[in-house]
Formats: C-alpha cells, structure tokens, sequence
C-alpha cells in the first residue's frame, strides 16, 4: 500500500508530476510551502500594497484568499481587500456570493460586490435572453475585466490578486497557441501587466503553480468546498474543449501540464523581449478607461447588446 | 457500494476493488476528481469494500 512519503501514514493525493503521496497534514504544508515560495520567487507583494484579491465564492478564490490573508496577518503595512463581481446568473453566481460573504464575515476581509446590472444596466442573463446567438464567455469575459480594472483602481490597489491556477495557464497558453495568439501569451505569467501605465493594475497569481486538483484538495481538507456549481454557460466554451483534451493527456501522460508550463516560463522572456507592440493605449471616449481603439470593447457591447 | 457522483448529481451502486476500478468502471478521468471515502480522501491504489460510502468530487472549477 503506498503511504505518505514524508510519514508514512494514509495519503490523500498522489501529486502528477512525480510519483509521491502526502497525507493530510503533509500535503497542506506542502501546499503553502510552494504558494508562499511563488510569492517571493516572483515577488508577488511589497512593502505597503494595497492586494485586491478578486473573489467568487469558488475554492480558488476562497483558497486565495485565505493564504493571502493569512500571509499578511502580522504585516501591518498590507491591506486586502476582497471584490466580487456578481455577473447576475441566477442559481449559480447568487448561491457563491452568499457563501463568499459569509467566508469573509468569518474571516474578517473587507468584501466588494460590482454587479453587470449596476454598472451596464443589465445582468448578463438579461442579456442572453435578447441575444441568443452571442457567446456568452466572451461578452462576461471582457465586463468582468473591465469593472475588476475600473474598481481596483478607484479602490486604490496597487495589485489584484487572483485565483488562477496552473490548469488555467496551461489552458490559456495552448489556446493562444492554437489561434495564433503569441502576443497575448507574452502577457502571461505569475506577475502580470507590469508595464509601468497606471491606466492598468498589476495582477498577480500565486496559485500559478499548484494544479486544479492540488487547489479542490486543499479547498476540500480545509473546508472551503461548498456545493458543486457549474456556470450554466460554459460548457461548450473553447476552453472547456481545451480543458478536456489537456486532462485526456494528463491522465494518459502525467506531468504534461507542468511541462507546458514549464516550457512556457523558459520562452517567455523570449516572447516579452521580441514581442513588438503596435497597439498604443488611448482613452475610450464613452467610459474613458484604457483601451487599444476609439472606443473600448465593453462600451462596444453596451451598445449593441444592451441597449438594443 | 454507494457513490456519489457530484458534478451529475447522481447516486450509484457500484461493485469495484478500487478507487482506480471504481473510475474506470463510470468512465471518469481520475484527473479531473478527488473521491472521499467515508469523507476522508483517498487516492487512486486505495482498496474499497463494500460498505463504503464514496463521494466523487469534480476538480474543474465552475466557470
């Protein structure tokens, strides 16, 4: 019977790029261990930031958040922040902000809640239902990253956190791969948006190296795992069709995640240094948040999906 | 034995030796779950019986 490597005791996951076993209490320090180690490898907080940590109620972000705040407890100079953005998708978005709200009473973390309805005049199931043939990813995709930028700033974080973990960048990276996307892959990375324009946050992702089983583990064995939800609008989403084929492979040839990314960190220098970039930063003239044409892709949206 | 199936929402009752055969029998990637016997999580080479409870919980976030 195989049993923990570092105690011999009854393990609780078999780690994919190697062939050993931890048991509980082996496994969670293991687990900080490495998060805390990506933080200081990349130097991921300084002195006197102001983290937001973007939040869902799901056991990345929950998990996330939990270390960060533990991290800084003793670190008067830091201050974090939770926000939330609630996308208005009934039966799902509602029930994880419900148990995000209560994480955060219980942990005692400052929570901001930016709704689509709010700030577009809609939510985006209203959306959906008097536009059909949109995909929904992309539209959701580009408002949450609009009020997660906006807010932050006028919220005064130096950098946003988030829960993206090594599936995530595994995915991302092959996508862009696949529709010839090297330049966005060049914004990739566990520190992000460094370029010094104060019109962007930094982001930062410390679960950058742990996978999304590592993460349920931990979020499981500390009780951060509430009822399973899955966004009614993701599953035939391009990444979804990335996601399954990467873990076909993973089961079929363990460590082939941590090898891409891997692989990715060794070129990506490479790609940061080579990559020219033609897009110059304007205004929006609608909302007057950064953006690479005359008017920004989500006032683009509001436009024609909203207000029609 | 007696399986939950969580991202299905489904209950099963399922004959297998392992938490391996377990999956492969439900045709589930073992890459994409944790499973919890009892509630407390096991790994893959795990020897199961018949008494049992199991929860198959999915790894892949929500969107």
């Amino acid at each position: 019977m195989m049993v923990c490597k570092k105690c011999s005791t009854t393990p609780v996951i078999k780690l994919s790029n190697s062939n050993i076993s931890l048991c509980k209490s082996c496994f969670v320090r293991y687990f900080e261990k490495k998060v805390f180690k990506t933080i200081r490898t990349y130097n991921l907080i300084e002195d006197n930031d102001h983290l937001g940590v973007a939040v869902s109620g799901g056991k990345d972000s929950t998990t996330l958040l939990y270390l960060l705040n533990k991290l800084i407890k003793d670190r008067k100079d830091i201050k974090l922040t939770g926000i939330a953005i609630d996308e208005g998708i009934e039966g799902y978005r509602d029930k994880s902000l419900e148990f995000l709200k209560s994480f955060c009473d219980k942990n005692k973390v400052n929570l901001k809640i930016f709704s689509y309805k709010d700030a577009f005049g809609k939510s985006l199931d209203s959306i959906l239902k008097s536009n059909k043939s949109i995909i929904p990813c992309s539209v959701c995709g580009v408002f949450r990253r609009y009020l997660l930028n906006k807010n932050s700033k006028e919220l005064g974080f130096t950098k946003l956190a988030t829960g993206h973990n090594l599936d995530d960048e595994a995915q991302t990276v092959l996508m862009n791969y696949f529709r010839r996307n090297i330049k966005v892959s060049a914004r990739l990375g566990p520190i992000t948006g460094v370029m010094n324009n104060s019109k962007f946050i930094k982001r930062i992702k410390p679960l950058y190296f742990m996978t999304e089983k590592e993460v349920t583990t931990y979020a499981y064995l500390k009780g951060f795992v509430d009822k399973y939800m899955e966004c009614p609008n993701d599953s035939d989403s391009y990444r979804a069709q990335v996601r399954d084929m990467l873990n076909g492979f993973e089961a079929k040839y363990p460590g082939t995640k941590h090898s891409i990314i891997t692989s990715f960190l060794e070129i990506l220098p490479l790609l940061k240094n080579n990559i020219e970039y033609k897009d110059v930063i304007k205004n929006c003239s609608i909302c007057n948040e950064p953006c690479s044409q005359d008017i920004c892709q989500a006032c683009k949206y509001v436009e024609s999906l909203v207000k029609n | 034995m007696k399986v939950f199936i969580e991202r299905t929402n489904e209950h099963r009752e399922v004959k297998a030796e392992t938490v391996r055969e377990l999956l492969e029998l439900l045709e589930i990637n073992p890459t994409t779950v944790i499973v919890a016997r009892n509630n407390e999580l096991v790994i893959d080479n795990t020897k199961l019986n018949r008494r049992d409870s199991i929860k198959i919980l999915s790894v892949i976030s929500g969107g």
